[in-house]
């Protein structure tokens, strides 16, 4: 069962993620996205990006790695292979393209069990760095995308 | 960029559409994306997902699941392609939900096929945005429910 007392938590920021060209080709591709707007510059450019554009669900990437932070925490109670994905939502507060570096922070927002079913919310802000200078580049600066994230966790009798 | 089999219609070259032209209730299409095993496997490689329930039969199995299952990000990341061409901008999409209602199994040979079917849902004049709702199946039962994309248009 879910560990109630994570309810609430934040986590430090992430390291930066580094979005790259390749990577976005690389998920538009898995994704099925042929927009123009993901794989050839020129189109992106002339739609108003500097750089390739990232698909709507591109930053489950980047949250996933920060989500990892705690469910991969044997203290956070959850069993991995017995999760289900309830629901997932992006807002978009900017599009992230290619170029952009990017730091998360995960909030554990709600942690609820019912019988052997568990119900645990995260959300991830993730931010743009911070370039107010040399030593602060982990520092969160324009909110670019929130990734919220329900899982359902199934207890051994469920 | 590779064309994909999935895309029924050429992308690009089409008038953006205009918030002032639509109506609610106005449909905006519909596709089907064929998902296989190795689709799964591109999706596990690209997302960083490699939970054993999308690849791996026996343990699928044994967790009490009807075989391999996809992703439901794969699912959810394929289908607003419908959106997004018809928007003819990606970054347009600015809040994209959805809920997982049923797993889609996705057999060793073959393919599953995933119906999508979108319509207008509301329309925000003042904040210059429209929510298009999706209807999203396999073999006749909803897999997503509640698949709404807010997309950012030009009056």
């Amino acid at each position: 069962m879910a560990n109630p007392d994570f309810q609430g938590r934040e986590y430090p920021a992430t390291a930066p993620y580094s979005v790259g060209r390749e990577k976005i080709r690389e998920f538009a591709e898995a994704v099925g996205a042929t927009d123009p707007a993901h794989h050839d510059l020129v189109a992106a450019r002339g739609l108003g990006y500097p750089d390739l554009v990232a698909p709507p669900t591109f930053a489950v990437v980047i949250a996933q790695r920060a989500e990892s932070q705690y469910v991969s925490d044997p203290e956070a109670g959850i069993d991995f292979s017995r999760v289900v994905h309830a629901d997932e939502r992006f807002t978009h507060h900017h599009p992230i393209v290619a170029g952009d570096e990017l730091v998360t922070v995960l909030h554990v927002d709600s942690v609820t069990s019912r019988g052997a079913l568990s119900m645990v919310t995260t959300r991830c802000e993730i931010f743009a760095t911070s370039e107010t200078g040399f030593g602060s580049d982990t520092v969160p600066g324009t909110p670019v995308v929130t990734v919220t994230s329900t899982l359902a966790v199934r207890g051994e009798d469920a | 960029m590779t064309a994909r089999t999935e895309q029924s219609h050429e992308p690009s070259a089409v008038a953006r559409p205009r918030l002032g032209a639509l109506a609610v209730g106005d449909q905006i299409g519909t596709r089907t994306v064929e998902l296989d095993r190795s689709r799964l496997v591109r999706y596990a490689g690209a997302s960083g997902d490699f939970n054993r329930i999308h690849w791996d039969q026996e343990f699928a199995e044994g967790v009490g699941l009807p075989g391999v299952i996809a992703h439901g990000m794969l699912t959810m990341g394929s289908v607003v392609g419908l959106v997004t061409e018809w928007a003819g901008d990606p970054g347009a999409v600015v809040d994209y939900t959805t809920r997982f209602s049923r797993p889609v199994p996705v057999p060793a040979d073959g393919v599953a096929t995933v119906e999508v079917s979108g319509k207008i849902g509301a329309i925000d004049v003042e904040a210059g945005t429209t929510r298009v709702d999706l209807t999203v199946t396999f073999e006749g039962a909803k897999v997503l429910m509640k698949t709404q994309a807010v997309v950012r248009l030009d009056g």
